[in-house]
């Protein structure tokens, strides 16, 4: 252990134990909670116990997962156990914090869950909530526990072990051993061997090299890296340095969408507050290495989270994709050398390194090792963020964890792995979710975002949807892209309209083909896997729009307002 | 916020210089300004070419192509309501037409009076509460058309938002 982190662990840890002395509430105000009214709740909070003068730290948590609970509220006694309490309004507050703070009784008959072993006799232990069972929480280990500004927090929990390691013990070499021995694959999209891409950037000449970090999320659907950047930054912000110190790498650059306050302002608190304890910056934990970090903005733009747009982006241009080669490993960003990875991949890689890859690999299946960090929406009962073990069965997150369809209704179709992936009907629910399984079955496991729709949702009008979001967001760059995406939605328009020909279907065929074959980035080339799904698993249903001029689901009338593209 | 008897030509340059730190790029520089003003001024583009070293085609270039960007003062309200597809599958479609109709706007824009612009979003990041919207940038999900008509009237007539 080097000098520098023994003490700062010293000092975490006597933070820690002074915090654990007065009474903790913690609210989700991630995304989620925020929708749900967790700020409201958090402030009532805070005036109830300044207003009854009672001393409690009220923490803004990030997200548990149990988003179908949010707002999600703890409060913890010293000592005591901590008592969850899902969906509480603030009007509850007063109530609350009366009696289980000032008076020191749980409202078990109000209470979600517990941590706290001997308690489970009074409420569900958390873990065994059906949302819980069998995650196993890697990524997402510390969030809706650590208050997600909190650097002490962070490393009283074992945080900056693995930078440790790695910096007082292990060459860079070494390090990047273990990643590519854990057999991470990256969760931006495209799953390339995380090892191999970064033994790439080890090959390229420095002094200046970047590791970017894909924190853009444009999926629809898709809330996990904002997850992790309001939950438990420092997990991003430690995996960056480790990849730097594999790699050589001198600058990182965390990139965000504007407009994401939360998460933006969480990212760059965390960044302050490592630069602060010397985690980041020159001579990290005395060890000798430095590394630079910092949070980049970008605009409203889906395609800027493909690589080479994202760094057009960062140096501040439209957010066009750029022609490879020269990859980003020989030319990237600002011309230097730079490795792109997504939020995700980057946090489990703290872990990686502390535990070993072969423990990371002794997790999912053959050749998707690690866990699927997924997002559960739409018409399901328990919407929320998980982690599972890759090789789940889709039917097992989604009707076990998830709690399957409300309201008795059918599963009709799944839409995974962000608007490109495509769609899946309620027929492939055994699917395994790794990357490989899912591939062949026409779908993507992508970025995890898992959309469900039930029988009153129409796979005609779903794809329509789909596609006005794909044309709307085309940079424009290549006309097969542009214009073909304008087609396709004129034609899925007209074929909602009950306008449609026969031939249409064909048309397009024709128009994704061509798309497929003449796009420069993954936008257009795989822009045709929504409508290509869907006539796979729903061509009846087109068939009945085009033939029978209706709309079995009775959606369609014809009447609809989606932006566009023109608009711009 | 522009104070008293500052030109705007002054207060960009001073969101500008303040915005320094790093490399500042056409984009960052353009989002800071924004940002502070809520629109791009002709004067901004200007300033912009200047602190970057390019030319104003090449600002407007960039500042064209990100649906962030306005270009005349904004309204004192914004609202953002989601068509995503999760929000679409629960109900975005009727609580749009709800908010629309109680604005009196038929698409995105700014109602006559220019107190409140209408804008479509993605996806909020919110999709577990869904259909969401965002009032000058605060979440509510969960929403109905009655609910969401409630937060409108009641945004409408209220003070001016700033960041
Ligand atoms: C149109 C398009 C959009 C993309 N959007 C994202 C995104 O939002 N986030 C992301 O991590 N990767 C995105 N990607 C994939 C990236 O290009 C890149 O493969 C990824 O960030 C690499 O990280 P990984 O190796 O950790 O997966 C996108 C790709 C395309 C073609
Ligand atoms: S395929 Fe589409 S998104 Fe990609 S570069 Fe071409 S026009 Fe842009
Ligand atoms: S789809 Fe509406 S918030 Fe994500």
């Amino acid at each position: 252990m080097t000098q520098a982190y023994n003490s700062l662990k010293q000092q975490a840890l006597a933070h820690q134990r002074q915090a654990a002395s007065r009474p903790r509430v913690r609210v989700g105000t991630a995304l989620c909670g925020f929708a749900a009214g967790g700020k409201e709740v958090a402030e009532a909070f805070r005036q109830q116990a300044l207003g009854l003068g009672i001393s409690a730290t009220v923490s803004e948590v990030g997200c548990l997962g149990l988003c179908y609970a949010e707002p999600l509220v703890d409060i913890q006694l010293p000592g005591g156990p901590r008592v969850f309490y899902g969906n509480v309004g603030p009007e509850e507050v007063r109530g609350l914090v009366d009696a289980h703070i000032r008076g020191g009784q749980p409202q078990w008959d109000r209470a979600l869950a517990v941590i706290g072993s001997s308690f489970d006799a009074y409420a569900t232990a958390l873990d065994d909530l059906d949302m819980m069972q069998g995650q196993v929480r890697i990524a997402l280990r510390n969030a809706g526990h650590n208050a997600p500004a909190d650097l002490e927090e962070y490393i009283a929990t074992g945080g900056y072990a693995g930078l440790d390691r790695a910096l007082s013990g292990m060459t860079p070499q070494q390090v990047q051993e273990q990643v590519a021995a854990s057999g991470l694959r990256g969760r931006g999209g495209a799953a390339f061997p995380t090892g191999a891409k970064w033994r790439f950037l080890t090959g390229s000449p420095g002094p200046t090299k970047y590791i970017l970090c894909n924190c853009e999320e444009g999926d629809p659907g898709a809330f996990n890296d904002k997850g992790i950047l309001e939950s438990d930054p420092h997990t991003l912000v430690e995996g960056m340095v480790l990849a730097g110190y594999a790699t050589g790498a001198s600058d990182g650059v965390i990139f965000i969408r504007h407009g994401h306050d939360g998460p933006i302002e969480r990212a760059k608190k965390a960044l302050e507050d490592a630069y602060r304890a010397g985690l980041l910056g020159k001579n990290i934990l005395g060890s000798g290495f430095s590394f630079n970090a910092e949070v980049a903005l970008v605009g409203e733009s889906y395609v800027s989270g493909e690589e080479t747009a994202l760094m057009e982006a960062v140096e501040g241009k439209r957010a066009m994709p750029r022609f490879r080669p020269p990859f980003p490993a020989a030319y990237g960003v600002w011309g230097k050398p730079s490795n792109i990875n997504n939020i995700k991949t980057l946090a489990y890689v703290p872990e990686i390194v502390s535990r070993g890859g072969a423990w990371f690999a002794s997790v999912g299946t053959e050749r998707s090792k690690g866990t699927a960090i997924l997002c559960l929406s739409g018409a399901i009962q328990r919407p929320g963020m998980m982690e599972v073990p890759m090789g789940m069965t889709l039917r097992q997150a989604l009707e076990g964890l998830a709690g399957g369809v409300p309201g008795g209704k059918k599963l009709k179709l799944l839409q995974t792995g962000g608007p490109l992936g495509g769609v899946l009907g309620a027929d492939q629910l055994d699917i395994p979710m790794d990357f490989d399984a899912m591939a062949r079955a026409g779908a993507i496991l992508g970025s995890g975002g898992i959309i469900v729709a039930d029988e009153s949702a129409c796979a005609v009008d779903l794809t329509r949807l789909l596609m006005a979001f794909c044309q709307y967001e085309s940079c424009g760059k290549c006309f097969p892209c542009r214009l073909g995406m304008t087609h396709m939605v004129e034609i899925l328009e007209r074929i909602c309209r009950f306008q449609g020909a026969p031939s249409d279907l064909q048309l397009l065929e024709q128009v994704g083909a061509s798309m497929a074959a003449g796009s420069l980035c993954g936008h257009g080339q795989l822009g045709f896997n929504p409508v290509r799904s869907a006539l796979r698993s729903f061509g009846d249903e087109f068939k009945a729009h085009i033939e029978g001029k209706r709309c079995p689901a009775g959606v369609c009338t014809g009447e609809y307002l989606t932006p566009c593209r023109s608009r711009r | 916020m522009l104070s008293e008897g500052v030109t705007l030509r002054a207060a960009i340059r001073q969101v500008l210089q303040s915005h320094r730190d790093g490399a500042a790029t056409i984009l960052s520089s353009l989002l800071a300004l924004e940002d502070a003003l809520g629109y791009i001024p002709p004067e901004g583009i200007e300033e912009v070419a200047e602190l970057t070293h390019t030319t104003t085609n090449d600002v407007w270039g960039v500042a064209s192509f990100y649906p962030n960007f306005r270009f005349d003062p904004p309204c004192e309200h914004t609202i953002e309501v989601c068509w995503g597809p999760t929000c679409h599958l629960l109900g975005a479609p009727a609580v749009v037409k709800e908010v629309l109709d109680a604005l009196g706007l038929a698409n995105e824009g700014d109602t006559p009076d220019r107190s409140i612009t209408f804008k479509f979003n993605t996806c909020l990041g919110a999709c577990a509460q869904a259909p969401v919207m965002a009032l000058d940038h605060h979440l509510y999900g969960r929403l109905t058309p009655r609910a969401a008509r409630g937060r409108v009237e009641a945004l409408k007539g209220s003070p001016a938002h700033r960041r």
